[in-house]
């Protein structure tokens, strides 16, 4: 399918902009465009895209949805939502916020959470130098796209000095499909903490269920000196749809950053997330917790780069695949030569509930430095059937003991996770989608 | 209460019981003895419904359904135990939560109440004080790190919470040193009773010093050679086991 599409999406995309969008930001979308258009959709000829056909996305016809009129929400937000628990949940259906879907305490010392357009058009200062700037597009065709069309997002502005005790919740929500033909929506998260800030962030993307619908976010995260950051990306999109996702992190000097990224939905997910060290002593932890089944395909790319000497990464990703479902994990760490001292770690682990299913796992090192420590591992593996007997022999059903071995097997990713209410709703999710693989006879 | 007629079975394609005949009552203690490869422990792993092994031929009945159409958890929801010889070690799942489920489970089977997270501990406590369990047991996952004699123990242990009818102990004594011998000996002796069997697989004598048998069935070859009263286990360790190859008389 011709490109042309995305040309003319953009125009109506265009036409429908805030008034005040700074022409700084017009011009990158341009350009952006222009990007996208000569990069055009990845290949499986290209290594990043190797294990990952983008080519369902490519050949359907993907419109933008329209803001809801009149505050009217067409699908059912609320399982999605962390009641009670978040300082501000921000709603945006199909890219567009609803400010009445969306809650906003007050919060404490000059902190913001809300539209990242309505912030763009005042010309905040945190949006003019950070948007757009952090996730660079030149060659990310996904990541120009976004920039083209984003319609709206989240912008989180945590001041210097300033702890947010409670978590900012932004909810992007998909309506699937407009008069037969199906959507796309590009959200954009920007996320900029000042020096010695703190805050937890989390993102949830999801869609009704059997609704087919592209969703292409892309967020951006700045942590000023010594800022600490709790990241989530909960990815719970219906079974049917696509969702091409990139996360770009910038730390600086001892700043403290952990991003985990939760893939439990998708028909086609590919999960991209960038950290760059770029000051002495900071740390950055990736966590990854990730689920298909039937013929759904789950893609993690992830690069930690150590630009910086001194600071230290810890990633660990785990993931369940059933039925004829595909894994892809890469993960790649990259010790630039004035990162001396580096201590990077990072393990991947795949369990695999069938003959069918599959991973493609890479570790990826790229070491320029010499005063470093660097290890990797990786294992793939079905549940240990010797213990399967040993919990049935004790009087556990073949499901229970498969649903306690898949419990303990997320333990060590989960408990890494401090926040309780996206780690409670986790295990639920898991076992529900997993339902009928634990019920399957071995 | 169990009776084993005819049994034979194999693993990986390789027969290992050829014909079992073996009959169980309440309250009784028989020991399997036999050398190495004669085909106890794949009895007792066959009594337990191990997916690994077929069987071929033959019957078995427990109070007089048939064991072997039932899959593993219903075997032991109906009160048959198998202490293994090799427990498993399980990482990421914690002891006692395991073993509270597992009860649980087992209890309602009996339809009996399931036991509340106070009253689950008053239970496994006494247990453990039976056993001279150290209480963090219960905190650690199942088996891990636990040194040999540690995952007899709590074999036992989990025997002793679960309270089976049919206790099938497979070479729980390898491994032991004497002391840990005879604590888990303790912890059977304590647990017989009119209502309760044992199948107690040894490659030695030596556990039946400490669970005195009523019955002891030498295995040779995948079958039963020899039956007898607990002397038998004294001759076979005085004589060892070659002179069962003899023609026996007829």
């Amino acid at each position: 399918m011709s490109l042309d599409l995305y040309r003319t999406e953009f125009a109506k995309a265009r036409a429908h902009r805030p008034k005040g969008e700074p022409a700084a930001l017009a011009e990158r979308r341009e350009e952006a465009l222009h990007r996208f258009l000569a990069l055009g959709f990845p290949t499986t000829r290209q290594e990043e895209w190797r294990f990952t056909s983008v080519t369902p996305i490519a050949d359907q016809a993907f419109a933008l949805g329209a803001p809801p009129v009149g505050g009217a929400c067409p699908v059912d937000v609320d399982p999605f939502r962390f009641h009670g628990v978040c300082a501000a949940e921000l709603v945006f259906i199909d890219g567009h916020f609803v400010p009445s879907l969306s809650t906003r305490a007050a919060l404490l010392g000059g902190a913001r959470a809300g539209s990242l357009a309505a912030a763009a058009a005042g010309h905040a200062a945190d949006v003019e130098a950070n948007l757009a700037r952090v996730a660079a597009f030149e060659r990310a065709p996904f990541v120009a796209l976004n920039t083209a069309l984003f319609a709206d997002g989240a912008f989180v502005h945590v001041p210097a000095h300033t702890v947010l005790e409670h978590p900012v919740h932004v909810l992007f929500m998909s309506t699937g499909a407009n008069d037969g033909s199906p959507l796309m929506s590009h959200p954009r998260v920007l996320a900029v903490l000042g020096d010695n800030s703190q805050a937890s962030i989390v993102e949830t993307y999801a869609g009704p269920e059997g609704a087919r619908y592209f969703a292409n976010p892309v967020t951006e995260i700045v942590l000023g000196q010594n800022a600490v950051l709790d990241h989530y990306k909960l990815q719970r999109e219906s079974a049917e749809a696509y969702h091409v996702g990139s996360i770009y992190l910038r730390a600086a000097r001892s700043a403290n950053c952990a991003s985990h990224s939760i893939s439990l939905g998708g028909a086609l997910v590919r999960n991209d997330v960038m950290a760059v060290l770029g000051g002495e002593g900071g740390e950055c932890t990736l966590n990854g917790l990730y689920l298909a089944d039937r013929q759904r395909l789950v893609d993690n790319h992830t690069t930690i780069d150590h630009a910086m000497p001194h600071c230290g990464s810890r990633e660990i990703y785990k993931g369940i695949l059933a039925d004829r479902a595909r894994g892809v994990f890469n993960g790649k760490i990259i010790v630039r030569a004035d990162a001396q001292k580096t201590d990077a770690k990072q393990t991947n682990r795949a369990l695999l509930l069938s003959e069918d299913a599959q991973i493609n796992s890479k570790p990826e090192l790229e070491i320029f430095a010499n005063d470093v420590k660097c290890t990797h591992g990786a294992a793939v593996g079905q549940l240990d059937e010797d213990a399967v007997f040993y919990l049935r022999s004790r009087g556990l059903g073949l499901a229970e003991a498969r649903r306690m071995l898949i419990h303990a097997f997320l333990g060590d990713v989960l408990h890494r996770m401090p926040l309780a209410p996206v780690r409670d709703g986790i295990e639920a999710v898991v076992e529900r989608q997993l339902a009928r693989a634990l019920e399957a006879a071995a | 209460m169990l009776t084993v007629r005819n049994l034979h079975a194999r693993v990986a394609g390789r027969e290992i019981l050829r014909g079992i005949d073996l009959s169980m009552r309440f309250g009784e203690v028989h020991a399997i003895m036999g050398p190495n490869g004669s085909g106890k422990s794949t009895l007792a792993r066959v009594l337990a419904g191990h997916p690994e092994y077929e069987v071929t031929e033959g019957n078995v009945l427990f109070e007089g359904e048939d064991l072997l159409a039932m899959d593993p958890e219903t075997r032991a929801r109906v009160g048959v135990f198998m202490a293994f010889q090799y427990p498993v070690e399980i990482p990421g799942v914690n002891n006692s939560y395991f073993l509270k489920a597992a009860l649980n489970t087992i209890r309602k089977h009996r339809g009996e109440e399931e036991l509340d997270a106070m009253e689950f501990m008053t239970l496994i406590r006494e247990r453990m004080k039976q056993l001279g369990m150290d209480e963090v047991f219960l905190t650690r996952p199942v088996n891990e790190g636990f040194s040999g004699g540690e995952k007899k123990r709590n074999e036992i242990f989990q025997m002793a919470v679960l309270e089976p009818k049919l206790g099938i102990l497979d070479e729980t004594d390898s491994g032991l040193d004497i002391d840990a011998l005879r604590v888990v000996a303790n912890g059977v002796n304590a647990m017989r009773s009119a209502e309760r069997s044992f199948l107690v697989v040894t490659h030695y004598q030596r556990l039946l010093n400490y669970i005195v048998p009523d019955v002891v069935h030498v295995l040779s070859d995948g079958r039963i050679v020899r039956s007898g009263g607990k002397e038998l286990a004294l001759e076979l360790e005085d004589k060892g086991y070659s002179w069962l190859e003899e023609p026996v008389g007829k």
